[in-house]
């Protein structure tokens, strides 16, 4: 797909999520506007899926799990859930958890929420492929904040010692978690050379950049006998002018006035790409 | 009288039943204790080694479960259950899928290794997980039939298996295993014991003991905690007044807790827990340990004595 349908793609996405939080008043729309890109090239490009429930489908596993009202974005734009069911998210009787739950939402492949299990997880499918022998795909999610769980550090030992090239992670590297910066807090970095160190196929790049996800996805497709990390540079609630790079919007919703501000600048951009405005 | 570990008998039925191309066996460096090493040697494929790592194992298994395997995921029972207890809620239980913890070494049996490895809690904090079944066998037979049971039953199953090696009480061709159906061993009508695991063993003797002396227990085997057979307790409970539960766990949280919860709420009865009393274990043999924590036959004895007492 062409870049400017997945821009549009990513910023459907980021509307969703911030209707989501909006009308749940609780949420995490940072970290959830910072993976949109991500999402729109795996959903809208590079992922095997039209069928959630295709055994031969790849999978994705959100790890982040708290970052679901983008990935219930993509699910509504790829119509695996309705668009309008979004305004239930962690109403008391939505499927729209404030966690993904993959028993009641099509098209989530694993309950995420814990951080550092999510990955571990996504191993476990992977490793299900090299089995069964078959050629589909497992792609994740993590967060830079969630390296500093020791949970993904015993997943980024296993999956290169079970060759899991069929494994490709990404890391949202915006450099903030709830307390603060990364590096105030509990410094995971350098990022790229302990995943290097640990075995993996590792590429940096820029996560708001098409060509760049794109061109990550296919290099890791043609790399054999390792899993590849994607470490993927990114602004924490990119699209959203107040809340780009500020830890305060990891897990708070917007009031009406914000809402209405954060739509607006959505919408800005939706019109520069010359997409249609609903909702 | 013959003798096998339930561990032993956990090793070789996942052998016997590997055949089946969609079982995964995973191990945490305990291979050779867990005795999944017996599979292993069988089907090299579909075995995984995680390394020291049980939280990684967990959600790798909720990972090869969710496309679709049966795994069964080992490694000792304090650091199946206690280590990974998130793991096994967040991503085995909270979305139900179907991997079977093999947890070996529980219980104050272990010995000499000490109070570390000696898993005492481990019922009482899997019992706390909606959608998980825990069966804790007596002996080697009923450890194969449960092993059996959890490839034919879908959803997590936390399969509770001993060290040490222990009397096969069960060879007998009434014997009958069935998920949540606790196996009444002898009837009578003074005092109901029930018990659990390798102490089931126990009770045998306690209660030839109490025969001897003119008391008529009844005995009942309890190998699936959850589900608890709540008919088998009621019953006992309006049929002779009079409780004891034996277990290789704490009294808190487990089979005397399940069946304390049956009585208050459904016919309340004098209850007499056996079990470690909200204590560490320490280093000892097996025997030694039993004697020091009250787990022996003389203990269970004492205990139905005090329940009949109490009754008057």
């Amino acid at each position: 797909m062409d870049n400017k349908s997945l821009e549009i793609i990513s910023y459907k996405i980021r509307k969703h999520a911030i209707n989501a939080v909006y009308n749940a008043a609780s949420g995490h729309p940072g970290g959830s506007l910072s993976i949109a890109d991500i999402l729109a090239v795996l959903y809208f490009d590079k992922m095997n899926i039209t069928d959630p429930n295709d055994e031969m489908r790849d999978r994705f596993v959100l790890s982040k799990g708290h970052c679901s009202p983008a990935l219930y974005g993509a699910l509504a734009e790829k119509d695996f859930i309705n668009k309008e069911d979004i305004t239930t998210f962690r109403h008391i009787d939505s499927y729209l958890q404030g966690h993904p739950d993959m028993k009641n939402v099509p098209g989530v492949d694993m309950s995420t929420g814990s951080l550092g299990q999510g990955v571990s997880t996504a191993c476990g499918m992977a490793l299900n492929a090299k089995i069964d022998n078959k050629d589909y795909r497992v792609y994740a999610i993590l967060g830079d904040g969630e390296l500093e769980e020791g949970q993904v550090w015993e997943a980024a030992m296993f999956a290169p010692h079970y060759k899991l090239d069929n494994l490709t992670i990404f890391v949202d590297f915006n450099g903030l978690q709830i307390d603060g910066n990364i590096s105030d807090v509990m410094s995971p970095l350098p990022i790229d050379k302990k995943f290097e160190n640990f075995g993996w196929n590792v590429i940096v790049i820029d996560a708001h950049s098409y060509d760049e996800i794109k061109d990550a996805i296919e290099k890791a497709k043609m790399t054999k006998g390792k899993p590849t990390a994607i470490i993927a540079k990114s602004t924490k609630g990119k699209g959203v002018s107040f809340m780009e790079n500020n830890a305060g919007w990891h897990g708070m919703a917007p009031n009406e006035e914000q809402y209405k501000i954060a739509i607006s600048d959505l919408n800005k951009k939706l019109e520069e790409l010359g997409a249609e405005i609903d909702g | 009288m013959a003798k096998e570990a339930t561990r032993e008998s956990y090793g070789k039925a996942l052998k016997e039943f590997g055949i089946d191309k969609n079982i995964v066996v995973m191990d945490a460096d305990l291979s050779k204790s867990t005795k999944t090493e017996m599979f292993q040697k069988e089907y090299p494929e579909r075995f995984i080694n995680c390394g020291i790592a049980e939280a990684n194992m967990m959600c790798v298994a909720a990972g090869l479960a969710s496309c679709g395997k049966t795994v069964f995921a080992s490694s000792f029972a304090m650091f199946a259950s206690g280590r990974a207890f998130e793991q096994i809620r967040n991503s085995i239980c909270y979305p139900n899928l179907n991997v079977k913890i093999g947890s070996t070494h529980a219980g104050i049996s272990v010995g000499e290794d000490g109070a570390t490895h000696q898993a005492l809690e481990d019922i009482a904090i899997m019992r706390a997980l909606p959608n998980m079944t825990i069966i804790n066998p007596s002996d080697a037979i009923e450890a194969h039939l449960a092993v059996k049971a959890a490839i034919d039953n879908f959803g997590p199953f936390y399969l509770r298996f001993g060290r040490l090696a222990v009397d096969v009480i069960n060879d007998n061709p009434s014997y009958k295993f069935e998920i949540g159906k606790g196996v009444t061993l002898k009837d009578g009508n003074d005092v109901t014991i029930i018990a659990t695991g390798l102490m089931v063993a126990h009770a045998i003797e306690a209660v030839k003991e109490l025969n001897d002396e003119g008391i008529n227990a009844r005995l009942i085997n309890i190998h699936t905690i959850k589900p608890i057979d709540k008919d088998i307790i009621i019953k006992a409970a309006k049929e002779t007044g009079a409780i004891v539960t034996c277990e290789e766990h704490s009294i808190i949280g487990g089979l005397g807790s399940a069946v304390a919860e049956v009585l208050c709420e459904n016919s309340p009865a004098i209850l007499e827990r056996v079990g470690t009393k909200d204590v560490f274990g320490r280093s000892g043999k097996p025997n030694e340990l039993f004697k020091v924590y009250g787990l022996t036959p003389k203990d269970i004895k004492e205990a139905a004595k005090k329940a009949i007492a109490k009754k008057q």
